[in-house]
């Protein structure tokens, strides 16, 4: 009963706000700030009045929002491959450990929008130097999470395994990677939510299609309505992603919970 | 505990080995430095920048803005978070719009804020904040909700009023979260300034700086040491909040982690 409660308090809450926010500008019929009515009608004319053949995209929605997509979830797939690798082994090797230590800190702390430009230099106005700047943003948390994932295995389980004449391979599979996977998840949503920032600073900065892009275009128009309507797709996409990226979470971790106390 | 002297040894080593191995695989392969320079020249580039007077000035405009958008950040998100931390149920209402906001890419605001405000430093600032609100807000909230209630209940028992328990258990308790808030939201402002930098036209500061270095003189060796130099101050930022907080939360446990 008391959950009930909560979630219609929640809606109350989420409603209400919609129907201030409604009632607030048509009230002030500022040329700025509009009313979600008009924002949604906005988004559902320019990207989902299209055909059911085509899930219902417009051209517009398949043209840019399908690009922006794919670059981010492409550049978060590959900089979550690679920061999984290095930081398997950086976590169970010390000696590599040492080796990079200064380095990684150093990347780290490198603003990804600072090398924005080099990128620009190196691959043009296009989709390599929007996954580059993509897969350098978001590799960080991925790396050092499962650094610290794959170092902090239990010996015991290391050496039993070895005891019953388990491989590297089969250990790795086994032991380092289950025991380091809470952690590896938790780099894995940072990077996913950073993704997205990193997506649309470099479309902003150089793309010729994509979500960013029409913001550009937008403002250069002083099209309102469109640059609230991308705000709120963004908005809405991010609740999306997480939402989707935790239930994979929670299937994947499901044998976790109850074996140990959820850190 | 391990000893040091093998760590910083190593440490070193690592970066002489990706220094040399570099600087040798750049020569071998007779890649031009105007494509790309060799880490030395890099250093060369990074050391001159020191004394180029519009770099200067640039890191000087980043840091100004920074710091406005920090002192709003706290001044906002820690009252509210204290709120919200101290009504639970309040926070549990709120939490949808909270989660719909927050994923919001602050950049993407940029364009429509500049259209309303119509002043580029006014627009960077409001956008930092945006960023930077998040982490101290949700810390803020974590840490006011972790309070011990035995401890309360105590003061409260000893005829404490509501006033003088917050004072005294639930700010003491709460302060290392919201520290550690403050720090995360630190060096996530720094990068969103240059975000905003790299994108605004009329503004100015280390984005604009690497930006113009681009469409300007396309001298890829400035662009990367503006970029070392960066990594160089977030490096710094980062140190000095680490020990400010060591410095003043000494009786602290869980000093490290923190939510992002």
């Amino acid at each position: 009963v008391r959950r009930l409660f909560l979630l219609a308090a929640r809606l109350l809450v989420v409603a209400s706000a919609f129907a201030c926010w409604e009632l607030a500008t048509r009230a002030a019929a500022s040329p700025y700030f509009l009313p979600p009515s008009t924002i949604v009608t906005t988004m559902y004319d320019r990207w989902f009045s299209g055909p059911a053949g085509h899930l219902w995209l417009t051209p517009d929605a398949t043209a840019n929002l399908l690009p922006s997509l794919g670059r981010m979830l492409g550049g978060w797939a590959a900089a979550s491959l690679t920061g999984i690798a290095l930081g398997i082994a950086i976590g169970r090797l010390r000696v590599l450990a040492y080796l990079t230590e200064p380095i990684v800190h150093f990347g780290r702390a490198i603003p990804a929008p600072t090398l924005v430009p080099v990128f620009l230099f190196l691959f043009r106005i296009g989709t390599p130097m929007e996954v580059a700047t993509i897969v350098f943003g978001v590799i960080w948390p991925v790396l050092l999470n499962t650094i610290d994932g794959a170092r902090h295995v239990d010996p015991l389980h290391v050496e039993t395994a070895r005891a019953f004449r388990l491989g590297p391979g089969q250990r790795l599979l086994r032991i380092v990677l289950p025991t380091a996977a809470p952690k590896i998840f938790a780099g894995l949503r940072l990077a996913l939510s950073l993704a997205l920032v990193m997506m649309v600073i470099s479309e902003f900065v150089g793309s010729t299609d994509g979500i960013g892009r029409e913001m550009l275009m937008a403002q250069s128009d002083f099209d309102v309505s469109v640059m609230w309507a991308v705000i709120i797709l963004l908005g809405l996409l991010g609740v999306v992603l997480n939402a989707v990226f935790g239930l994979l979470e929670h299937r994947t971790l499901a044998w976790q919970r109850g074996t140990r106390p959820t850190a | 505990m391990t000893s040091v002297t093998p760590r910083v040894c190593l440490g070193v080593l690592g970066i002489a080995a990706v220094f040399g191995g570099t600087e040798l695989a750049l020569w071998a392969a007779g890649v031009n430095p105007a494509v790309f320079p060799p880490p030395s020249t890099m250093i060369t580039s990074a050391a001159s920048l020191l004394t180029n007077q519009s770099f200067v000035a640039a890191v000087g405009s980043t840091m100004a803005a920074w710091a406005e958008a920090m002192a709003i950040t706290v001044a906002i998100a820690v009252p509210l978070g204290t709120v919200l931390g101290m009504l639970p149920w309040v926070e549990s209402v709120v939490r949808p719009v909270v989660e719909f906001l927050r994923p919001i890419p602050s950049v993407v605001l940029f364009p429509l804020l500049l259209l309303i405000v119509q002043d580029d430093l006014r627009t960077e600032v409001v956008v930092i904040v945006f960023a930077a609100v998040w982490p101290v807000l949700i810390n803020t909230v974590y840490g006011f909700r972790e309070v011990d209630p035995e401890a309360k209940e105590t003061l409260r028992s000893f005829g404490f009023g509501p006033l003088a328990v917050a004072y005294r258990v639930s700010l003491p308790s709460a302060a290392p979260f919201i520290a550690t808030g403050i720090r995360i939201a630190a060096s996530l402002a720094f990068v969103v300034a240059i975000a905003v930098e790299l994108i605004g036209v009329g503004l100015s500061g280390l984005g604009a700086f690497a930006g113009q270095e681009q469409s300007g003189s396309n001298a890829i060796d400035v662009m990367l040491a503006v970029a070392i130099w960066s990594g160089i101050i977030g490096l710094a930022l980062n140190a000095v909040f680490v020990t400010a907080e060591r410095q003043a939360f000494r009786w602290h446990q869980a000093l490290s982690g923190g939510i992002a």
